[in-house]
C-alpha cells in the first residue's frame, strides 16, 4: 500500500518535473504542439474524405505512412545499442544514458503504432486487432504478429523506465534482479520486433522486391544506424540544454557501432542490387524503378540517390576515428545517416515494392499534403513524448550521478 | 444474339454472333480516383440472354447441370432456408464464449453509462465477425443492415445470407483464344455487384498483351483505348479474383475478416475489415480493391438483390473483390460476367461435379493458372479453346 502511494507521488513529481521549464522549453513544447495540431487537422480531413485524401491507390496501396512506420520500428532498436554495452559489457558511461535510449524507443514505437492507426480505413475498428475482444489472426497474419510484438516491446520499455526511475525516486539505484532481467529480455524483443516487421513484407511472395531473404538482415542493419544517429544528436542537445553531462566516449562508441552497421547495410544493399541487375529478370523492374526510373516514371529516383550518397558519406565519416571524434563532423555523420536511412525505409522500401504492381502497371505514388501533415503531426507527438519523458527523468538522474568521467 | 442497337456486338456482319467480328471496346477505369463518370454500358449488362450465342448449347447445358445440382442441394433442409449459413462458418466455441463475454461487457457498460455511451459500445464492441454470429443473430443483423441499406441506397435492398451448398466447389475457366477484350464483363460486373461509379471500382481488369510476348504482365496494358477490339497483334487476358485454394490474402489478414467459404469462394466481411490492406499487398493478381472514398451508386442503378458476403452496400475504407457473384451462383445462376460475355469465353461450374462444363474443360483442354510458381492454386483456370 505504501509502495502504491509512493508510486502515485512519484508519478505526480514526474508530471510536475515535465511541466516545469523555462521559456525555451515551453517554446519547444509549443512548437511541437503546433506540429501536432496541424497533424490533427490533416487527419480530421482524411477522416472526412477517406484515404482518398492520400496519394495511395489500389496499385500502390501502402505509402508514406507505412514507410514511416517501418523506419520508426528501426529507430526503436536504438535502445539495444545502448543497453548491450551498458549491461552486457558493464560499461558505466553507457549505463547513464540507457534511460534515454529506452525513452527514444518508447516514443518511436508509439509513433510507429500511430502510423498504422492513421493508415487503416476503419480506425474505429482497431479493437478487432486486440486479443480477446478482437480476433487476431494468429499464426497466419504477420501484421497480427507485429501487433503483439510492438505492444510487448512498448509495454516492456514503459515498465523498465518506470521501474528504474521509481527506484531512483526512492533513493535506490536499480541494479540486479528484476531490473536487469527486464533489460536483458528487452534485447531479443527489440530484435524480434524489427524482424517481424521485416517479415510483414518479406512473406509476401506476390512482391519479389520484398520476398528476398536478405530483407530482415537489412532491416536490422539499417536500424542499428538510424536509431543511434538520433540518440547521438539528442544526447548532445541534452548536454548543452539540460547541462546533463554525457561522456564523449559514449557518443564515439555509438558512432563507431553505427559505422559498422552502415557498412554492413551497404554491403547487403550491394548484394541485393547485384543479384537483381545481373540476373536481369522481371523482378529487377522494381530496382530499375528505384534507381533509374521505369518508362519515364522517375519520381523517387532523386531521393534514392540522395539516400545512397548520404549513406556512403556517413559510413566514411563515422568509420574514420579522427572524423567521428570531430564535434561537427560527428553530427554531420549522424544527420547523413538519418537522411540516408529515412529515405531508404520511408520511400525506398514500400513504394518500389509496389511499383510496378502485380499486373505490371506503374502508378506513380507521391504523398499528398494531407499525408505530409499527418506525418509531421505524428513526429510532433513522438517528440513531445520524448521531451516529457526526458524532462521528467532528468532531476532523478542528476541526483544519482556518479562523478563525471574525465574527458579525453 | 439479340440485336443491341448501337452496340458493336449485335448483328455482326460476319454472322454467327460476336465471335466472328471486331467489337467496340468499353473504357477502362483510370488509375486515379478522380475520374470521369462511368459511361453507360452500350450492351446493357445484367440478364443477357445467350439464346443465339454460338456457344448456346454448352452454356445451356452447363446451366442445367448447375441448376440440377442446386436443386439436389436444396433438398437438404439446411439449404431451403435462405438465411442458412454453413454451420462450419458459424459455430465455434471461442465465438460463443466471446459473445457471452461481450454481452456482459455491453450490458454492464450500458447499465452504468448514459444511453449514448451504451449505444456506442453496442455498435463498437458488441459487433462480431460474420462467422461468429449464430443463425438468429444473423437474421436480426440482416434486418438492421437492410434498414440502413434502404436509407443509404434509397430503395429496398434484400441482403441474402445463403450458405454454401454441400458438394459444391465453384470453378471458373476462361478461354483466352476467344476473349476479344471488349470489357463487357467489366461493366456487367459493375452493375451486378453495385461497384462504385465515382470513383470507379472495377473488379475485373482486362489486360491487353502482345501476341509476341505471350502472357507477360510486365508488358501488359490495362488502359488500351480502341474503337474496336481485338486490336491486331494483341490478345486479351481478363483478371479478377482467382479464388485461390491457398489464398495469400486470407493468410495475411490480421483480423480474419476474409476467408474461403466451403464452396471455394473467397469472401470479405465488410463489417469486420479494418482496412489495413495487407491482403492487397499479398494478392498476386491485383484482385482486391479498396474504397478510397465513399462508394457511390445511383439509386436507380442499384441492384437490390444482394448477399451479405457479396454485393451489399459497402462503406469507404474496406476492401472488396470478385465473389463469383455469390448472390447469383448460390441460387443457381451464372455470374454476370459469364452471362454477358458476347463470345462465350467465360465458363463456370462445379468442380466437384464430373458432368460440369468446367470439368469437361479441365479434362479436354489444356489449362493453365496465373503465376503458378506462387503456389496459390487458383480455382480460376485459363485455357486456349482453339
Amino acid at each position: 500500500m505504501k509502495t502504491l502511494r509512493d508510486f502515485a507521488r512519484f508519478l505526480r513529481d514526474s508530471v510536475r518535473a515535465a511541466l516545469t521549464g523555462g521559456r525555451t522549453y515551453w517554446l519547444w513544447v509549443g512548437a511541437l504542439g503546433v506540429l501536432l495540431g496541424v497533424g490533427l487537422y490533416a487527419y480530421v480531413h482524411q477522416l472526412q474524405v477517406g484515404l482518398g485524401a492520400t496519394g495511395m491507390r489500389d496499385q500502390v496501396s501502402w505509402g508514406f505512412y507505412i514507410g514511416n512506420f517501418t523506419f520508426l520500428v528501426g529507430v526503436a532498436d536504438a535502445a539495444v545499442l545502448v543497453v548491450i554495452p551498458a549491461y552486457i559489457y558493464k560499461w558505466k558511461p553507457a549505463r547513464e544514458v540507457v534511460v534515454f535510449g529506452l525513452l527514444l524507443a518508447i516514443a518511436a514505437v508509439t509513433m510507429a503504432a500511430t502510423f498504422v492507426l492513421v493508415d487503416i480505413g476503419h480506425p474505429e475498428r482497431l479493437w478487432h486487432l486486440f486479443p480477446v475482444i478482437g480476433s487476431l489472426n494468429l499464426p497466419g497474419s504477420l501484421l497480427a504478429w507485429d501487433v503483439v510484438a510492438l505492444n510487448s516491446y512498448l509495454i516492456l520499455n514503459v515498465v523498465i523506465v518506470l521501474y528504474g526511475l521509481f527506484s531512483l525516486w526512492r533513493g535506490k539505484i536499480p541494479g540486479r534482479g528484476v531490473f536487469l532481467t527486464m533489460i536483458l529480455v528487452s534485447i531479443p524483443v527489440a530484435i524480434a520486433v524489427h524482424t517481424v516487421t521485416a517479415f510483414l513484407y518479406n512473406g509476401l511472395a506476390s512482391r519479389p522486391f520484398w520476398n528476398s531473404s536478405i530483407l530482415a538482415p537489412r532491416f536490422i542493419a539499417s536500424a542499428f544506424c538510424s536509431g543511434p544517429a538520433v540518440l547521438v544528436v539528442l544526447l548532445q542537445i541534452l548536454r548543452r540544454v539540460a547541462k546533463f553531462d554525457v561522456a564523449n566516449q559514449v557518443l564515439w562508441k555509438l558512432a563507431e557501432l553505427m559505422a559498422y552497421a552502415m557498412g554492413f547495410n551497404l554491403f547487403l544493399l550491394a548484394a541485393e542490387v547485384f543479384k537483381e541487375f545481373y540476373s536481369g529478370t522481371e523482378h529487377a523492374q522494381h530496382l530499375y524503378y528505384m534507381f533509374t526510373g521505369l518508362d519515364g516514371h522517375n519520381a523517387i529516383v532523386p531521393y534514392i540517390w540522395t539516400s545512397v550518397i548520404c549513406s556512403v558519406a556517413a559510413f566514411f565519416i563515422l568509420l574514420i576515428p579522427r572524423l567521428r571524434r570531430h564535434p561537427v563532423l560527428l553530427n554531420v555523420g549522424c544527420a547523413l545517416t538519418f537522411v540516408g536511412v529515412y529515405i531508404e525505409k520511408g520511400i525506398g522500401l514500400v513504394i518500389p515494392g509496389l511499383t510496378p504492381d502485380t499486373l505490371g502497371e506503374i502508378y506513380e505514388y507521391v504523398p499528398t499534403l494531407t499525408e505530409l501533415g499527418v506525418t509531421g503531426g505524428i513526429f510532433g507527438l513522438g517528440a513531445l513524448i520524448f521531451t516529457f519523458g526526458v524532462k521528467a527523468s532528468l532531476p532523478l538522474l542528476e541526483k544519482f550521478r556518479e562523478p563525471p568521467i574525465p574527458k579525453t | 444474339m439479340n440485336a443491341h442497337p448501337g452496340c458493336g456486338c449485335g448483328g455482326s456482319p460476319a454472322g454467327g454472333g460476336c465471335g466472328g467480328g471486331r467489337v467496340e471496346a468499353l473504357p477502362a477505369a483510370s488509375a486515379f480516383a478522380a475520374l470521369p463518370v462511368l459511361p453507360s454500358t452500350p450492351c446493357g449488362g445484367g440478364a443477357h440472354a445467350p439464346a443465339t450465342d454460338p456457344h448456346e448449347a454448352t452454356l445451356a447445358q452447363g446451366e442445367r447441370v448447375l441448376q440440377e445440382l442446386m436443386a439436389a442441394g436444396a433438398a437438404t433442409p439446411a439449404a431451403t432456408d435462405p438465411t442458412t449459413v454453413n454451420p462450419d462458418d458459424l459455430t465455434d466455441d471461442g465465438g460463443v464464449s466471446r459473445r457471452a463475454f461481450l454481452t456482459c461487457v455491453v450490458a454492464g457498460c450500458a447499465a452504468a453509462a448514459t444511453t449514448g455511451c451504451g449505444d456506442f459500445l453496442h455498435t463498437a464492441v458488441g459487433k462480431k465477425s460474420f462467422r461468429e454470429y449464430d443463425k438468429d443473430e444473423i437474421a436480426g443483423l440482416v434486418k438492421e443492415l437492410e434498414a440502413s441499406a434502404r436509407q443509404k441506397v434509397g430503395k429496398d435492398v434484400k441482403i441474402g445470407t445463403t450458405g454454401a451448398l454441400p458438394g459444391v466447389e465453384f470453378g471458373y475457366a476462361l478461354d483466352v483464344s476467344r476473349c476479344i477484350g471488349c470489357r463487357r464483363c467489366v461493366y456487367a460486373c459493375v452493375e451486378e455487384n453495385n461497384l462504385s461509379r465515382d470513383p470507379q471500382v472495377h473488379w475485373i481488369r482486362v489486360l491487353e498483351m502482345d501476341k509476341d510476348h505471350g502472357v507477360d504482365f510486365a508488358h501488359a496494358n490495362a488502359y488500351y483505348d480502341a474503337e474496336q477490339v481485338p486490336r491486331p497483334g494483341h490478345f486479351y487476358l481478363p483478371v479478377a479474383c482467382q479464388h485461390c485454394r491457398d489464398a495469400p490474402c486470407v493468410k495475411s489478414c490480421p483480423t480474419g475478416a476474409t476467408w474461403t467459404e466451403p464452396d471455394g469462394i473467397v469472401v470479405v466481411d465488410y463489417d469486420w475489415c479494418i482496412g489495413c490492406r495487407c491482403c492487397m499487398a499479398a494478392c498476386p493478381y491485383g484482385a482486391r480493391h479498396f474504397n478510397w472514398a465513399e462508394p457511390s451508386v445511383p439509386t436507380e442503378a442499384f441492384n437490390p438483390d444482394t448477399h451479405f458476403l457479396g454485393n451489399r452496400p459497402r462503406s469507404r475504407g474496406v476492401v472488396e473483390k470478385c465473389t463469383f457473384c455469390i448472390q447469383r451462383v448460390r441460387n443457381g445462376r451464372y455470374p454476370a460476367c459469364v452471362e454477358v460475355c458476347p463470345v462465350g469465353s467465360r465458363k463456370f461450374g462445379n468442380l466437384l461435379d464430373p458432368a460440369s462444363e468446367v470439368r469437361w474443360i479441365l479434362e479436354h483442354k489444356r489449362v493453365f493458372v496465373l503465376k503458378a510458381e506462387l503456389a496459390t492454386h487458383p480455382r480460376f483456370y485459363y485455357f486456349y479453346g482453339s
